[in-house]
């Protein structure tokens, strides 16, 4: 089919060295930390107790409030403790630590058929299963499979586009398990009461859109092949791309019919459906140069990176960066002693080389990040307001529009922190925001107070 | 008990590099590309190659000489103002755009200036042109035409007369004499540029450059600025920014292209009323004697192009080459001086803030798209 291509983007080096390696199984780790935050929102809720006995996919975190998602065990064993531990974001965040017991005794699933299913029946099993947007936004996924009533959905869309460098993960799950991943398409399909749904796959890897293909009439669902750009796999871009529409400012994919779902998360909605398996393992990219080796992982939740990285026979020279995702929107970590979450699609490490110039030069207002930036923002101006302490202007350059793509400073040849500066925008945008309303509700108070 | 051992191992192994080096943790995005502003600088010098050989060849080694001395006196300049003036510790000579400025302002000085008019030049385009702006990235002009904008003020004789390959011959110059001298590489002679003999009166309405005359000012064997005669030389240059994605075709492509259309129409009536030659190809070849003349491709691909000095936006750069071409025109037809490229570029400059301030990026999800 057709594609409509989006503005902007950058073509980084692609790095996919691991593209061609199976998927390997790592092993149960001794103690899994699993952070009871795996979601955006609010954290689940400890559902055990020190010296509780738990078995693989259980229940251990329960979901709070309107966003967030269940947590389940990875692993069989003991609750050693519920405490603070460092999480995905390289913040304390309370954890449940779990003993192995050796055994990997799992807990009983209770599988379904899909046809016998109603929409609502088939969200509570996604709902039930913990699952959350795996690209690495970790959006609980039930909520966005109930749009609001106001919202009419046309055309679901899986993101299988991967455009992320080093990050095969996708790519191998696309290639060694389509026929889930297209189930799992059937399933969000359902779940949503839509006709239409579109796999989008980037023209890198082709054998991913031929295994998809093969199983795509069988689910009757669409594969489309995207020509490689980045960052061709967020959402607005990727619906613009495929759909011709352009996510409103400050609106949501429902807002022009769409929603859409990573590849990950669709194989992860099919076991949740079809087998009554929760989310407690999924693949990752193990990537960068001072990696012995860049192979893809089958891990369980909870899992230290340290342990992965171990078994993968450690690493080769000095790490300039360690990273969980990907090297274009992931996360810097200070060690590898944190635990694979639902959202870690990588864990890479990257040599100096690889990392790319550092020093600081003066903006030379080149407009590199003018053309780069997918969101037709001013990068260069952000930034710039950002580093003079200018914050009041910041609403006015659109600040908030940015998705953090970082093709700014990829692309910025003074190495300007863009993306750290956008950051930091944003935090004192809501700071603003917050004394703003303060004000307001204090003169309304006062306004209120004399009629009384 | 055991266990716990086992932890601690695996999570010290890879975490503790054997040169003790904390990993960097700073935000995404964690790889760059490999473009880097002192990249950009030296391959902008090194685009200057072509048309400096070229000076070289018709003016000979003082056209050299001069570009030495410019440099020189730039990155002395860049050296002691960052350091006393700006008070920065670290020297920023390395960073290349000094050494461009000093080979810019040398390519729009004629090869016979004085050496020490030509340091002054530099010196000045520097520190006025940029150090007292706040160094790079933060002056508004472009700092090679300050220098000679200034240098055409204080030494008009030196600076505007061309060096020339030949001495004249007396008694009046016609057009094609003017412009196809062949080079004998005597000595420099400061004479009239082709512009300038426009200037000054010297054809009657019926003379027209002819295709030969042409051919001449495209490779630059005629009198002019060290830099600048060679529309070949620095079409080779600029090509290779173009492929470099240093610059964009926008300002090189409409500033070129407007001066072009507006000489077409400025020369439209002379060309209906006389009687020599096919009008179209009277008002053809008069354009491209215009985009050809002067220092029109110097500033369309060197000057007019300098990031720090043009606006962000591909439209913003249109409007700002459209109206750098109008005022070249204006100056050339209508004005005081026989050449208008330096001033038009220093003009345009003053409004980049505005054209940037209006014309913005499109916003993604902001009208306009199919729904």
């Amino acid at each position: 089919m057709s594609f409509f291509g989006f503005k902007g983007g950058v073509h980084p080096p692609e790095l996919k060295a691991a593209a061609g390696k199976a998927i390997e199984t790592v092993p149960p780790p001794q103690t899994a930390v699993i952070p009871l935050a795996q979601s955006l929102g609010k954290p689940a809720k400890a559902a055990v107790a020190k010296k509780d006995a738990v078995l693989r996919g259980q229940l251990i975190g329960e979901a709070q409030g309107m966003v967030s998602a269940n947590v389940h065990s990875s692993i069989s064993g003991t609750v050693k403790d519920v405490g603070p531990a460092r999480g995905p974001l390289g913040t304390f965040v309370e954890c449940v630590f779990i003993e192995s017991d050796g055994k990997d005794q799992a807990a009983e699933f209770k599988g379904a058929d899909l046809n016998a299913l109603s929409p609502q029946e088939v969200i509570d099993r996604i709902k039930a299963a913990g699952l959350v947007g795996m690209g690495g936004a970790t959006f609980p996924t039930h909520v966005k499979l109930a749009p609001p009533p106001g919202k009419k959905i046309d055309t679901l869309i899986i993101n299988g586009c991967e455009c992320e460098p080093c990050l095969t993960a996708d790519h191998r799950l696309m290639v060694e398990k389509a026929d889930d991943v297209m189930a799992g398409a059937a399933i969000f399909r359902k779940a949503l009461g839509v006709a239409r749904a579109i796999v989008g796959v980037e023209d890198n890897k082709p054998d991913a859109a031929e295994a998809l293909s093969k199983s795509a009439s069988r689910h009757g669902v669409e594969v489309a092949v995207l020509h490689v750009k980045y960052p061709q796999g967020a959402e607005k871009q990727l619906i613009k791309a495929l759909l011709n529409r352009e996510v409103p400012s400050g609106g949501l994919p429902m807002d022009v019919g769409a929603v859409v779902q990573n590849v990950a998360t669709a194989k992860a909605a099919r076991d949740a459906v079809v087998e009554g398996r929760p989310l407690y393992e999924r693949v990752l990219t193990l990537g960068g140069g001072a990696a012995q080796g860049n192979r893809n992982f089958l891990v369980r939740i909870g899992t230290p990176f340290s342990e992965v990285v171990k078994f993968a026979g450690g690493t080769k020279g000095d790490a300039m960066k360690i990273v969980s995702g990907g090297p274009m929107m992931g996360l810097a970590q200070a060690t590898l002693d944190l635990p694979v979450t639902k959202g870690t699609s990588g864990i890479l490490l990257l040599t100096e080389r690889e990392t790319g110039p550092q020093r600081m030069f003066p903006c030379l207002r080149c407009g590199k990040c003018y053309d780069a930036c997918p969101m037709g923002l001013r990068p260069a101006l952000i930034s710039r307001c950002v580093e003079k302490r200018r914050f009041d202007e910041l609403e006015g350059l659109d600040v908030l529009d940015c998705i953090e793509c970082g093709c700014c400073a990829y692309e910025c040849p003074a190495n300007r922190r863009i993306v750290q500066n956008v950051k930091r925008g944003k935090a004192e945008i809501a700071k603003i925001r917050r004394k703003r309303k303060e004000k307001e509700d204090k003169a309304k108070a006062e306004a209120a107070k004399p009629k009384a | 008990m055991p266990e716990e051992n086992k932890d601690t191992t695996a999570k010290e192994a890879p975490a503790a590099p054997a040169s003790g080096r904390k990993p960097l943790f700073s935000a995404s995005p964690h790889i760059t590309s490999d473009e880097t502003v002192p990249k950009i600088m030296w391959t902008v010098a090194a685009a200057c190659a072509p048309a400096l050989f070229v000076g070289v060849y018709f003016f000979g080694p003082a056209a050299a000489l001069v570009t030495g001395v410019c440099v020189a006196s730039a990155l002395a300049t860049e050296w002691a103002a960052t350091r006393f003036f700006l008070g920065r510790k670290e020297t920023t000579i390395t960073d290349g755009s000094a050494a461009v400025t000093g080979i810019l302002l040398a390519f729009c000085l004629p090869s016979s200036v004085p050496l020490w008019q030509a340091a002054v030049g530099a010196a000045i385009a520097v520190f006025i042109g940029k150090t007292v702006f706040g160094g790079l990235g933060c002056n508004i002009f472009n700092p090679a035409l300050i220098g000679r904008a200034v240098m055409l003020a204080a030494w008009p004789a030196a600076v505007s007369g061309a060096a020339f390959l030949e001495k004249t011959a007396s008694g009046a110059l016609s057009l094609p004499s003017a412009v196809a001298r062949v080079p004998n590489f005597v000595d420099a002679m400061t004479q009239a540029t082709p512009l300038a003999a426009i200037k000054e009166g010297k054809f009657d309405a019926s003379a027209c450059p002819s295709w030969h005359d042409l051919n001449n000012l495209f490779i630059g064997r005629c009198g002019g600025c060290l830099g600048e005669t060679s529309a070949l030389a620095i079409l080779v240059g600029g090509i290779w920014l173009l492929f470099r994605k240093i610059i964009t075709w926008h300002i090189p492509v409409v500033y070129i292209g407007t001066v072009f259309v507006l000489t077409l129409a400025a020369k439209a009536p002379d060309a209906f009323k006389q009687q020599s030659m096919e009008p179209v190809l009277y008002m053809l070849q008069w354009s491209l004697f215009h985009v050809l003349a002067g220092g029109l491709f110097l500033g369309a691909f060197f000057m007019a192009t300098d990031m720090v000095t043009s606006p962000m936006t591909g439209a913003g750069k249109i409007v700002f080459a459209a109206g750098a071409g109008a005022l070249v025109v204006l100056i050339r037809f209508l004005g005081g001086y026989p050449e208008g490229v330096c001033y038009s570029i220093l003009m345009m400059n003053m409004v980049v803030p505005l054209i940037d301030r209006f014309i913005k990026p499109r916003k993604f999800g902001t009208a306009g798209g199919p729904k």
